[in-house]
């Protein structure tokens, strides 16, 4: 029924990605230099950095991710397509998804394709790398969708970005929290499946409720 | 029900009404805390093991069970915010909040205090404790958040939206910290999980359970009747207050609405 909308939003968001790659590299060169700090900061020791790698990655995605959030709804609402969006007869809540999903594939993946390179740096046990791209592939998308509520909660204000980390961060913690478990448990060879099928339930139930929550902070931000 | 719902979101009748309950719920805070404190200072046992350095569990447990029922009680204001858009309930959403990351704070710090003479270090990271730190940030995002939007409404409208998220997802937090808790295995002894605690040990913990949950109730109400003011200062009924100083309410924090 909403097809035609859901395609131009779609193919809209492409066209803006395309034409300001800045927006999707600046979030991967900043992945690159955090991990880059790691074996700098702490030592560049091979054994030592095979156990922290994962952990590394994961975190250092996250805070990539999070600057990128910052960007979500902003230049929409500056230049006032966010508005006609609300008042458009389609449902918020699916645009906001459709935005939401094109966002994690323009920004994202591109993420998750650069991990493996770096797991190489950090010598990533072989046995790591599936949980790695799976850990990855199946969390990322659920920091997208709670990271757009509070992307759209902060869109409005000035300095939204230090805000935005400050308020979603500590959502994030069970993300990374079995993520990691389930990197730790693939380099010492055993199952990782009962993370991976947490980390799906939490995708299912971010896709089920952040759209609404969103649209919702969406009408709030613009209202004030 | 709902006419007793519908008074009771009226900023009017809630600062009139609060000036009555006001007095009787101060005098019981300090009654069950002062009834308290004697009872777990001079009454109570001392631990066979940790002494008398357990006696401030007095403070902490009740600090942290506050902690997280604010919380709770924050997100139900912000829901009411959400639904039925009533005005208290925004004050509420406010007011809450810094109360809320104070006694978190408080229970931490005590946590820590506690924790050098038992387990001679001030931090461990055990599930319990890293759980009220992440619940602390939860606050100061919903703190944050509402100081950063300078309209009143929607400060509170978008710091509900935020209490209600932060509700779903502690939960999913407490889980992931206690999973993440039992892989990595610190060396903690349990400590408040005691087998069996005598009667003289646990009843002064209810009481000052009770006197934290009366002070938070003082403590809302000051700050309700203040915002109150702050926010109806355009309307006849402060007005008539702020130029009679003489009313009956008792210790009326009416300058601030001027």
């Amino acid at each position: 029924m909403y097809w035609y909308s859901i395609k131009s939003m779609i193919g809209r968001e492409l066209l803006i990605a395309a034409r300001y790659p800045a927006e999707i590299l600046n979030p991967l060169v900043f992945f690159l230099m955090v991990v880059t700090l790691f074996p700098l900061g702490i030592s560049p020791e091979p054994e030592f950095l095979s156990q922290i790698a994962g952990p590394v990655i994961w975190i250092a995605a996250l805070l990539a991710l999070m600057l990128s959030l910052d960007s979500l709804f902003k230049n929409d609402f500056d230049d006032g397509s966010l508005e006609q969006l609300l008042i458009s007869p389609s449902p918020i809540a699916m645009m906001v998804l459709v935005k939401v999903i094109t966002h994690w594939f323009t920004t994202v993946f591109p993420i998750i394709l650069l991990a493996p390179v770096l797991a190489l740096m950090l010598h990533l046990p072989a046995e790591g790398y599936g949980a790695l791209f799976l850990t990855l592939l199946l969390g990322t998308p659920t920091i997208s969708l709670i990271g757009g509520i509070g992307a759209a909660l902060t869109v409005g204000l000035h300095r939204g970005g230090v805000l935005l980390s400050l308020i979603v961060l500590p959502l994030f913690i069970p993300i990374l929290v079995f993520s990691a478990s389930a990197i730790e448990a693939a380099n010492m060879g055993m199952l990782y499946n009962p993370q991976l099928a947490i980390l799906a339930a939490m995708l299912l139930l971010a896709l089920l409720a952040a759209p609404f929550a969103t649209a919702f902070a969406l009408k709030i931000s613009i209202n004030n | 029900m709902w006419t007793w719902f519908h008074k009771l979101s009226s900023p009017k009748w809630f600062y009139q009404i609060s000036s009555q309950w006001l007095p009787w719920i101060a005098c019981a805070a300090v009654l069950f805390l002062t009834a308290g404190l004697i009872l777990a200072l001079a009454y109570a046992p001392a631990d066979y093991q940790q002494g008398n350095s357990f006696r401030i569990m007095y403070i902490h447990v009740p600090a942290a069970i506050l902690a997280q029922s604010c919380y709770m009680m924050m997100a139900v204001a912000g829901g009411i915010v959400l639904i039925w858009r009533i005005k208290l309930a925004e004050m509420a959403v406010k007011c809450i909040a810094p109360f809320g990351a104070s006694i978190t704070f408080l229970a931490l710090v005590t946590g820590g205090i506690w924790g050098y003479p038992t387990w001679g270090t001030w931090w461990v990271w055990d599930a319990r404790g890293t759980s009220m730190l992440i619940l602390l940030f939860l606050y100061f995002g919903v703190i944050a958040l509402q100081s950063a939007i300078s309209t009143a409404s929607g400060a509170a409208r978008a710091g509900s939206l935020l209490a209600l998220v932060g509700v779903v997802n502690i939960p999913i937090i407490k889980y992931s910290v206690e999973w993440w808790n039992t892989l990595h295995q610190p060396a903690t002894f349990k400590l408040t999980e005691k087998p069996s605690m005598p009667v003289e040990m646990w009843s002064p913990l209810l009481v000052m359970v009770i006197g934290f949950y009366l002070v938070f109730g003082v403590v809302l109400i000051l700050r309700l009747r203040n915002e109150v003011l702050e926010r109806e200062h355009k309307t006849n009924w402060v007005r008539k207050l702020i130029e009679t100083p003489a009313d009956s309410s008792v210790n009326t924090p009416a300058k601030k609405g001027t």
